[in-house]
């Protein structure tokens, strides 16, 4: 282990105040939002302000081999930021400014402890959004979504995280600075290593800053609730919907054991016999969002689904508030939550969410399942008892036929939640041992040491000595 | 037993946070920190650690669990619906038992005895008052036990020349009673803002209701509850709850949230095993805060206009700990002639919670800097609150800040108006 000396030059460069190691101070970061995943004290807190800054606490850790690991907000729910040795975290929350507004060229430059929303704050005067609206959009910093390339409930039409990405400043392990990419719409030179730190869970390097591109809000939205007393019916929606090439802002799914969640936690007026409802969503320009709804309307009614509009703002947040309701619900059925990121082709939500079902009872768990279901991300949402470890051993074993099922789909073990230390061990199964040893020798290529947030994504690669 | 007097009482709360860091987008001094052990995130599983034996009470544990507002933001915003201020005084409790209360003293010395803290204070004579007034009266008339007093007698800024008590007489009867009140003074309202005191009395006459003060009555204990001294609260609440029940009386009224939540909630857990445990309930469904009980009588609507440009602060302990936030805009907006402008996050915490404001004066500044400046951001004359706390922490923060809004509770302005619409208390003395 580093010995005292790595603190102490760590403290020169960051003073007491931003490097913190007292006991109780460093418990408070060796976890994250991530349930049932093992605590590890750090062997302190390090708190950036600047690049350099950055820079300068890398080349500490290459000198001493200190591990580090970046962190966010800590809400990821892999065990992304989890430290597994005595290592360093690096919390970027006080590099917290939107460094530049460029609304001519239509992007924004930030420090990565920019929370998500209040870059959304930023933009909103202008008549602009910055798209990926993960559910924690009001903590999550804006590195942590970078380096998980999180998506959310407008994943179907807007795409994730990286598809908004287009510059960033990163620091290496050996704490050279680079920057790629930039704010031109088209950018093809060279490899693609924006794309490459997109999802990279801080293991290749650190973004101190990060280029975005913004959209117009849309003009109008119009939102609407369908329900199905057959999954099938629902299922049909799905693809029958994009078949009519609308693609909705948002098409959310919950399944029957979620609707009767939420339904018991706020009373929202949900059928609760139903076996699934849709909350759908379009939105832009008023003449398009009339049509669109119109045939997305139909499509349900086709498939024995009944319809309820919105017609107003308050009627939009009813609905809406029953779709954000599921994880409050679920999370207070039982202590422990274990949110899972299961994501299949569209075309195979019904199959899966079956599977889901029968994986319930085959394992006697809880399984509600509600996501995105325009995009075949589903998040079957695991409700049990961290303490209770016989229980503990059917929900991990329940988890592991999970994501066997969803890659024998055709499916990925993450749609945005990403791998972290909880899905580690299934990475060959997605990429077969040939693709993860591509990974490990990107890995290795840009992080020789193997202290970036080692443990995480591709494996342990030891700290040589 | 209850979660005062066994942590383990309270562990399904922490078992029940998923660590999802929702809190830290509401939480004010995760806000001006960004350090995860000041969010509830981080206390709570600082206390279930120490609970499972993982962390040792210390002084820096003590620290991280007394720096908390206990503004419930953290609460209401919980996806899991963990009870953080539970969590946290029943922690603090914990400590206190293992350690003993001069430990505790101690970190609150430490706090006291920062140097910018006196520095400061005795540089600005103003604020050194308004901070020694906010809490003499908790130290020296209420919790003689109560730690911080000593350092502070010496500079006692002036009280109220004559206190509340002194002022009226125990009983005073309208000429046709409707219902019978008790009237709670709280410390700050016996001792310093009387004028709020008076204003209770006088609307509940005018409103046709008997208003009887119980002598004997004094501080609600909540300070010592807050610093995990249960034995001292619990002494407190069983004796004015004794002092209480010699009166026949319909409601227990109070003008200041934190001693609502007193008689409402911790009284009756306080004294939940004791033989007043009953008693305590039964007070507490009489218990009302002056707002909930002016709206539930259906009190009279002033004829005259007040021309004032008004806004209203939710003290935390009202909006989220007993859900009252609707009946304060009703009554100002029933005032003919009042504008009533709302102000951003009118329910974020003012920073003052209680002796927080003490030993973290700076922190609790930060805190208050994002109050005062959506308060000037309405333009307002006068800010309006429930609560004589918040009224100190923001006549502090706005006088500092170089703005002049006078700050009223709202019966005072209530009050003014019957005085311009010449609705009389018409009372008659007795006793
Ligand atoms: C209630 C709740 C709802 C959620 N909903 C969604 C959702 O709808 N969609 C979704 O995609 N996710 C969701 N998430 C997961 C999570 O919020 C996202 O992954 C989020 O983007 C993580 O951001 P963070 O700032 O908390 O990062 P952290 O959790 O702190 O870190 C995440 C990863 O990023 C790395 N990292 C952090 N900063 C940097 C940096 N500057 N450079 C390099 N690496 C870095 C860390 O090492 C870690 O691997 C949800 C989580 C919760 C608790
Ligand atoms: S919001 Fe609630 S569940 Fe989430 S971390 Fe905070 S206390 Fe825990
Ligand atoms: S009670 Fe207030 S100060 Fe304490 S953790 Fe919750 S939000 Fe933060």
């Amino acid at each position: 282990m580093a010995g005292g000396d790595f603190l102490k030059e760590l403290q020169a460069v960051l003073g007491p105040e931003r490097l913190l190691t007292g006991t109780e101070d460093r418990w408070c970061y060796a976890f994250d939002a991530a349930a049932a995943q093992p605590k590890h004290l750090p062997l302190a807190v390090a708190l950036p302000r600047s690049t350099e800054e950055v820079a300068g606490i890398m080349k500490l850790a290459t000198a001493y081999r200190v591990p580090v690991y970046p962190r966010g907000s800590g809400t990821n729910l892999s065990g992304g930021v989890i430290p597994r040795e005595d290592g360093l975290v690096i919390s970027f929350v006080e590099m917290n400014n939107i460094l530049e507004l460029d609304i001519e060229n239509l992007t924004a430059t930030v420090q990565p402890g920019v929370v998500i929303q209040e870059l959304n704050d930023a933009v909103a005067p202008y008549g602009l959004i910055y798209p990926p609206d993960p559910g924690s959009v009001a903590t999550a910093t804006m590195g942590g979504s970078v380096a998980e390339s999180s998506g959310g409930l407008r994943g179907l039409k807007y795409g994730v995280t990286k598809d908004y990405v287009m510059g960033l400043e990163v620091v290496l392990a050996d704490g050279t600075v680079f920057h790629c990419g930039g704010k031109t719409v088209k950018n093809v030179s060279g490899y693609d290593l924006v794309k490459l730190f997109c999802g990279s869970e801080g293991t290749l390097g650190i973004m101190t800053a990060i280029t975005v591109r913004l959209t117009p809000a849309p003009e109008a939205r119009r939102s609407m609730l369908a329900v199905f007393d057959r999954l099938e019916g629902a299922a049909r929606t799905i693809t029958g919907i994009i078949a009519n090439k609308v693609i909705p802002a948002t098409m959310e799914i919950m399944d029957n054991v979620t609707i009767r969640t939420v339904e018991a936690y706020c009373h929202a007026g949900l059928p609760v016999e139903a076996a699934a409802v849709l909350l759908l969503e379009v939105d832009g320009i008023p003449a398009v969002v009339e049509k669109e709804a119109a045939i997305v309307e139909r499509v349900c009614r086709e498939n024995g689904g009944q319809v309820r509009v919105a017609r107003d703002d308050a009627e939009r947040e009813n609905l809406w508030t029953a779709r954000r309701a599921a994880l409050p619900a679920c999370a207070r059925l039982r202590p422990t939550t274990v949110l899972e990121d299961a994501t299949v082709p569209r075309s195979k939500i019904p199959e899966m969410l079956l599977a889901l079902e029968r994986i319930a009872r085959k394992y006697n768990v809880s399984i509600a399942t509600y996501g995105h279901a325009g995009d075949g991300n589903l998040h079957p949402t695991i409700t049990c008892d961290e303490r209770d470890q016989e229980e503990m051993e059917r929900v991990h074993r329940a988890v592991d036929e999970i994501f066997h099922t969803a890659i024998a789909l055709g499916g990925t073990l993450s749609g945005e939640h990403g791998i972290g230390l909880a899905k580690q061990k299934y990475m060959e199964l997605e990429f077969g041992a040939s693709g993860v040893a591509v990974m490990q020798r990107l890995k290795q290529a840009l992080d020789p040491l193997g202290i970036l947030n080692p443990g995480k994504l591709v494996g342990p690669l030891p700290v040589k000595e | 037993m209850n979660p005062f007097d066994d942590l383990a009482l309270v562990e399904e709360e922490m078992a029940k946070c998923m660590k999802c860091g929702n809190c830290q987008a509401v939480c004010p001094l995760y806000k001006e920190t960004l350090r995860e052990a000041a969010v509830a995130r981080g206390k709570v599983q600082l206390a279930y650690a120490y609970l499972k034996g993982e962390l040792p009470a210390t002084h820096s544990l003590a620290g991280k669990l007394l720096f908390c507002l206990t503004c419930m933001a953290c609460v209401a915003n919980c996806p899991s619906g963990v009870r953080v201020d539970m969590v946290v005084l029943a922690a603090r409790a914990a400590m206190v038992r293992e350690k003993g209360l001069p430990w505790v003293k101690k970190v609150i010395f430490q706090g006291l005895k920062r140097p910018w803290l006196f520095d400061t204070a005795l540089k600005t004579g103003r604020r050194f008052q308004s901070l020694a007034l906010r809490y003499r009266p908790e130290i020296q008339r209420c919790n003689p036990r109560f730690p911080i007093g000593l350092e502070l007698r010496r500079v006692l800024p002036p009280l109220a020349r004559k206190t509340l008590r002194e002022e009226f007489p125990e009983v005073m009867q309208p000429v046709k009673a409707r219902a019978r009140a008790a009237f709670f003074t709280g410390c700050l309202e016996n001792y310093i803002y009387t004028d709020t005191g008076r204003a209770v009395v006088n609307v509940l006459l005018a409103n046709d209701v008997e208003v009887i003060i119980p002598r004997d009555q004094h501080c609600c204990g909540i300070p010592t509850l807050v610093h995990g001294d249960v034995p001292t609260a619990r002494e407190m609440a069983a004796s004015n709850l004794q002092i209480f029940q010699r009166y026949n009386f319909d409601y227990l009224v109070v003008a200041c949230a934190t001693c609502g939540e007193a008689w409402k909630h911790f009284y009756p857990q306080l004294l939940e095993h004791s033989p007043q445990g009953a008693a305590a309930r039964v007070m507490a469904a009489r218990a009302r805060d002056i707002n909930e009980l002016l709206v539930q009588l259906d009190y009279r609507r002033p004829a005259a206009g007040l021309p004032l440009k008004v806004t209203y602060h939710d003290p935390c302990h009202l909006v989220r700990g007993q859900g009252i936030s609707k009946e304060p805009r009703q009554i100002l907006r029933s005032i003919p002639g009042l504008e009533f402008r709302e102000m951003k996050n009118a329910d974020r915490c003012c920073g003052n919670a209680g002796s927080f404001s003490l030993t973290n004066y700076d922190m609790s500044m930060q805190v208050q800097a994002h109050k005062v400046a959506a308060i000037k951001a309405t333009g307002v004359d006068t800010v309006v609150t429930s609560c004589p706390a918040c009224r100190m922490q923001l006549e502090d923060g706005l006088a500092q800040a170089g703005l002049s809004p006078r700050v009223l509770h709202v019966v005072q302005v209530l009050e003014q108006a019957y005085e311009k619409t010449g609705v009389g208390s018409r009372m008659s003395e007795v006793g």
